[in-house]
């Protein structure tokens, strides 16, 4: 597999030196000449300097052979762009994009740049997933492949309390995959029985969240 | 004919004042306040007198563009110092804002010409220069 990586900031050449240690073939691109130049020294010549947005440079770095390019930058239009022109120009088939400012995440989606990956929504859903009064948490979200992975908390009145899996109709197309309780998971079987406080993790189309939220959460606290 | 250019410098300013002269209602976005100047220099009244609007603000943020008034806009022109602010934001203006006539200023000819087979209007002044320049070396 080869791996091509816009932006040689702290995450650009972490990743460079985790898939190379991984027998990765990497090109890592830099436009700071002087960053570059710190890098080259570890890196040797799997960095090249060149702005990754300029097509020459990606054509240097071979992005025609490239099974995958992640641009990495400390700028999001660079990041969407680089992306843009692998994904839309060079017919790579996977791509993946850093956002720096999470607001500006609607326009990777609007550009049809996915996965677009930020750092803080990432922490935010940690913390989500570690305070539990938020209620409901979106833990993984594959867009393209229309599936996510959602936490929530069944709280008091809600109607699957005491309920087994089995009595709880749920929507098609989603499904309970794991149990919290007391601080330890397991893959519940139709006869398990949803107790108050539990954490319910499932699957499901993206859409029936709202749905799915008034089974485990009483009616006032699923708008919430 | 609105009118809203997205970039105060020689370029967005310039086009902005003929543009008004020519009797369009035209807003300017920029993220610099003191860009504004290059409105009003050489000019009789102020850019707001002579029926002008200027929003600052930073281009990729959408407040900005709304005030600025992307949702009335007839023609939408990215002309910032940054190719690549310049060729997300006239993606943004065509595909969420809709707005009928996108142009977009790109200084490296090879993304203007890739981008504008996309569909998109790109003006490449680095290509102008390198063809005039051409015209005047054979001539001479």
């Amino acid at each position: 597999m080869y791996v091509i990586i816009a932006g040689a900031g702290k995450v650009g050449w972490n990743l460079a030196r985790e898939l190379i240690a991984r027998d990765r073939e990497v090109t890592l691109i830099e436009s700071n000449h002087e960053r570059f130049g710190v890098v080259e020294e570890e890196l040797e010549h799997a960095v090249q300097y060149g702005d990754a947005s300029e097509l020459w440079v990606l054509e240097r770095a071979g992005i025609q052979r490239a099974d995958l390019v992640i641009a990495v930058t400390g700028d999001d239009e660079d990041n969407i762009l680089i992306c843009q022109v692998a994904k839309e120009k060079y017919g790579v088939q996977r791509i993946v994009a850093r956002v720096n400012n999470p607001r500006n995440l609607p326009h990777f989606k609007l550009l049809g740049i996915q996965p677009a990956v930020s750092a803080t929504d990432l922490i935010l859903r940690l913390i989500e997933h570690e305070v539990p009064e938020y209620g409901l948490v979106q833990l993984l979200a594959l867009e393209e492949e229309h599936l996510e992975i959602i936490e929530l908390e069944v709280v008091a009145d809600s109607e699957a309390v005491g309920k087994q899996v089995k009595e709880i109709t749920l929507p098609e197309g989603s499904l309970i995959i794991s149990v919290l309780r007391n601080g330890r998971g397991f893959v519940p079987k139709g006869d398990s029985v949803i107790e108050l406080g539990d954490q319910v993790l499932l699957i499901l189309d993206p859409g029936l969240e709202r749905e799915i939220t008034e089974r485990f959460a009483a009616s006032g606290a699923a708008a919430a | 004919m609105f009118i809203l250019i997205v970039g105060c410098g020689r370029v967005g300013s310039a086009v902005a004042k003929r543009a008004l002269e020519a009797g369009n209602d035209v807003s300017v976005l920029d993220r610099d306040p003191l860009s504004h100047e290059r409105l009003d220099r050489d000019q009789t009244s102020t850019w707001e007198d002579a029926g002008g609007r200027f929003t600052v603000g930073t281009a990729l943020e959408t407040d900005g563009l709304i005030e600025a008034g992307i949702e009335q806009a007839d023609v939408f022109m990215a002309a910032t110092s940054g190719d690549n602010t310049n060729l997300v934001i006239a993606q943004i203006a065509k595909r969420r804002f809709n707005v009928p006539r996108v142009i977009v200023r790109v200084a490296d000819p090879a993304r203007a010409a890739w981008y504008n087979e996309q569909g998109l209007q790109t003006i490449c002044p680095t290509q102008s220069a390198i063809d005039q320049a051409e015209q005047v070396l054979l001539a001479a």
